[in-house]
């Protein structure tokens, strides 16, 4: 399906683009039309600005980062140094919006001509054929696979075999502290960082996060009389149930760890596993810790804050977060936080999920010629030892990645707790499948459901599950028709 | 459709002045006057109403993903709408926030209403009550997040005063959607009470004195009088209320974006994801249509039942 598609579609787009819609009588339905788009898309578009017109040689890029904007804005000043007559234009939106505006921006041809691309979006945009290979433009054909952390290139090569995304960063997951709630608990930190788990009884993590837990008499988590009802200080913090379908900084690796997979095969499965006795059986302990009062309850605190805020209030005494929140977690003077390595699982490791950003070129783009030098520069060594010197995430490239190593551990930063799985061996690619946003529909009810109302996770994920294979049953179909 | 009704409406108008001063220059009808009149109601009505109607019954029969050309499937998605539980799912959420939003905000109103027309004449005050609704839906969804907020919003914290417990009025699957129907009904109530306080001043003094030297206490007047005679204005609220209830989308998107898991996945909200987000545009318009078929087959029965057209005053 896809390599038949990418001689062909890719030619007739352009001119959708403009009139989607019954292409019979041609002058004065072609107005109304456009007219219809606008009203029907009205409402997203509304929010959406200028972006890729005119100016063959401006490029725009997009990002939802705050805190990378800052060294990508000095990457583009480098760019425009040494090609005098590209002008880039970076533009952050938050997360929250970023897809409805990228996706208003490819309807209305409006959007950037480069964006920051994330694994759980590419493939749906990859079959909408919005992407353009980066295999296929002069400056980005030659980008070594090797020069890049470990697998990173693979996730962003599509079931197709081209390659739509230059890899930038990666991450992994690990614990922060509060380090004066450990002090106060007697808990070291190379305590925490070396905890096993088990889906029966916590193992060593579960007591550890009791006795971090203090309700609001002082009385700790595995003490008696300890009440549940009215706690001062959780000991694991929780803002999002599905951390984007997969628990990516809440349950991944406690899941993986248990013996579980995402997906049939680890890249472009077509079965998805949410229905397998090893995934509920975690679900049902890690989400039970909110009924023992050691985590909190769905709703207990704004979830628009993240754990973030839950850690730096003081209100918990452990997250599980990704090594892209380092600098927010490190930056602040007033709570002294430390990293720590997640508990090892039922199979003996101690794994996290990794995934990687990367940056991809729109189909839209006026001049793909200059948005694949700018991509390319964006890869470059150059351009990533300047993301390795703001130490905001871990640089893609494998020779600038010891730079941020350096700085973070000048922080007191313990880089170790997210490059350990790395060096163990014991890291699991984010799964890359099609169907991406129904899953991500699908998903997040689902795990919200089992946190919040805390029914049997089988009793949600099984059916769930089925409506997920059904989208992979009816492609196959399709093709077969 | 408006349209139609005017142009019907004209010659009966027109015709008598015709026949009665002959030698004048004036031609023989306004037709062309009055279509100059309606074109530019006309046009927005056909480009920004019917042509995008039309469109999306189309589109409902297509597979249409935004971005390739759609492709014709049939009743494809109306097979998957009928199988589809989370639709049904949300057309139940939807008709329970609408029983409540309208059950409740009718009743304010109609006391707002009664208290404005028996107690007061001051016009400031009759201002005051419509204060609510002319806070934007988006700003008044975000002051009651503010509100309302489980950790540090003042409704909580007020209710932690009288000694009961912290509420989760946004993040408890079981209270979220009365919480948001009661946000709407707080914003809407002021208006829906202005529309009763009208329609209640177009009522004969002489039927109420009528009452009075009959005996009849207040609650039977209401009752007997008032309600009666208010009937089509009531069922012209009603219609008007219930169609904008069905729609309601920015409260829910602004307050718990669907969640907690799908207990406020109202319809609009699950058509909208699933166009704008799932990039499934032809299923999105099938469901569209299908909430367009509900609210035509209430509307109808609701004006059947009221007898709207009809008025008992005469």
């Amino acid at each position: 399906m896809k390599s038949a598609f990418s001689s062909r579609n890719r030619k007739v787009a352009p001119d959708t683009k403009q009139a989607p819609g019954p292409r019979r009588r041609r002058s004065r339905s072609r107005v109304l039309s456009a007219a219809a788009v606008v009203t029907t898309a009205g409402l997203v578009l509304s929010g959406c600005g200028q972006g890729g017109e005119q100016n063959n040689n401006v490029i725009d890029y997009w990002l939802w980062d705050t805190q990378q904007m800052p060294a990508y804005q000095q990457c583009a000043d480098l760019f425009q140094e040494e090609n005098p007559e590209y002008t880039v234009n970076v533009t952050q939106t938050g997360w929250g919006d970023y897809w409805q505006r990228l996706t208003a921006g490819f309807l209305a041809d409006t959007g950037p001509d480069v964006f920051v691309n994330h694994v759980s979006r590419y493939p749906q945009y990859a079959d909408l054929d919005v992407l353009l290979p980066l295999d296929e433009q002069p400056a980005t054909a030659d980008q070594r696979e090797d020069d890049y952390a470990e697998g990173l290139t693979d996730i962003w090569t599509g079931s197709d075999g081209h390659r739509y995304g230059s890899p930038k960063d990666w991450d992994t997951i690990a614990m922060f502290y509060n380090n004066q709630h450990l002090e106060d608990a007697g808990v070291s930190p190379e305590e925490l960082g070396s905890l096993e788990w088990n889906p029966e009884d916590g193992g060593s993590f579960e007591a550890t996060i009791a006795h971090l837990t203090v309700d609001s008499n002082g009385v700790r988590g595995d003490e008696p009389g300890f009440d549940k009802d009215n706690v001062a200080v959780y000991g694991l913090g929780l803002s999002d149930a599905g951390g984007g379908t997969f628990g990516q900084g809440q349950w991944s690796a406690f899941a993986n760890s248990n013996g579980w997979q995402a997906t049939d095969t680890p890249l472009w499965g077509t079965e998805y596993n949410y229905d397998d006795p090893q995934l509920h059986e975690t679900l049902d302990w890690y989400f039970g810790l909110s009924d023992k009062g050691y985590m909190p309850r769905f709703g207990q605190f704004n979830e628009d804050d993240g754990t973030l805020q839950q850690l730096m209030s003081g209100s918990v005494a452990v997250v599980t977060d990704g090594s892209w929140m380092i600098p927010a977690y490190a930056g602040n003077e007033s709570v002294d936080v430390g990293t720590a390595r997640l508990p090892a699982g039922p199979n003996g490791t101690a794994p996290s999920m990794i995934n990687g950003l990367a940056d991809s070129i729109s189909a839209e783009t006026d001049n793909p010629e200059a948005a694949a030098q700018w991509v390319e520069f964006l890869g470059s060594e150059q351009c990533q030892s300047v993301v390795a010197e703001a130490a905001v995430v871990f640089p893609a490239r494998e020779d600038a990645v010891e730079r941020t190593e350096d700085i973070w551990r000048e922080q007191g930063i313990n880089t170790e707790a997210f490059t350990g799985p790395i060096d163990d061996g014991d890291t699991f690619f984010m799964p890359v499948t099609s169907h991406g946003a129904d899953v991500t529909a699908l998903t997040g009810p689902a795990f919200q459901e089992i946190w919040a109302d805390r029914p049997p996770s089988a009793e949600v994920l099984d059916p769930m599950n089925g409506a997920i294979n059904d989208l992979f049953i009816a492609d196959a179909a399709a093709q077969e028709d | 459709m408006s349209s139609v009704t005017t142009r019907s409406s004209r010659p009966p108008a027109g015709g008598p002045r015709d026949t009665q001063d002959p030698p004048k220059r004036r031609p023989k009808d306004d037709t062309r006057i009055a279509l100059i009149f309606i074109a530019p109601a006309a046009l927005g009505l056909a480009v920004f109403l019917i042509w995008p109607l039309i469109r999306g019954i189309w589109l409902s029969f297509t597979n249409y993903n935004l971005l390739t050309p759609a492709e014709f499937v049939g009743l494809a998605n109306y097979r998957r709408l009928i199988a589809d539980p989370i639709f049904w799912d949300s057309m139940k959420t939807t008709v329970y926030y609408v029983l409540l939003n309208i059950g409740i905000q009718t009743a304010v109103a109609m006391v707002i209403a009664l208290l404005m027309y028996r107690l007061t004449q001051s016009t400031l005050l009759r201002g005051l009550v419509l204060t609510p609704y002319l806070v934007s839906n988006v700003v008044a969804a975000l002051v009651w997040v503010w509100i309302l907020d489980t950790q540090f919003g003042v409704g909580n914290q007020i209710l932690g005063w009288l000694g009961i417990d912290p509420i989760g009025f946004f993040t408890d699957s079981a209270w979220a959607i009365p919480t948001i129907a009661l946000v709407n009904v707080w914003r809407h109530m002021g208006y829906t009470a202005l529309l009763i306080f009208a329609g209640l001043q177009t009522l004969p003094p002489s039927v109420y004195e009528a009452a009075r030297l009959d005996g009849a206490g207040e609650i039977r007047t209401f009752f007997s009088v008032t309600l009666p005679l208010l009937r089509p204005i009531m069922a012209l609220v009603l219609i008007m209320t219930i169609i904008g209830s069905f729609q309601v989308f920015d409260t829910v998107a602004i307050t718990t974006g669907g969640g907690p898991a799908n207990a406020t996945n109202v319809l609009q909200l699950y058509i909208y994801d699933m166009a704008f987000d799932r990039f499934q545009f032809g299923y999105a318009s099938a469901m569209s249509v299908g909430l367009l078929i509900v609210l035509g087959v209430i509307t109808a029965i609701q004006y059947r039942l009221s007898r709207a057209d009809s008025s008992d005053m005469s």
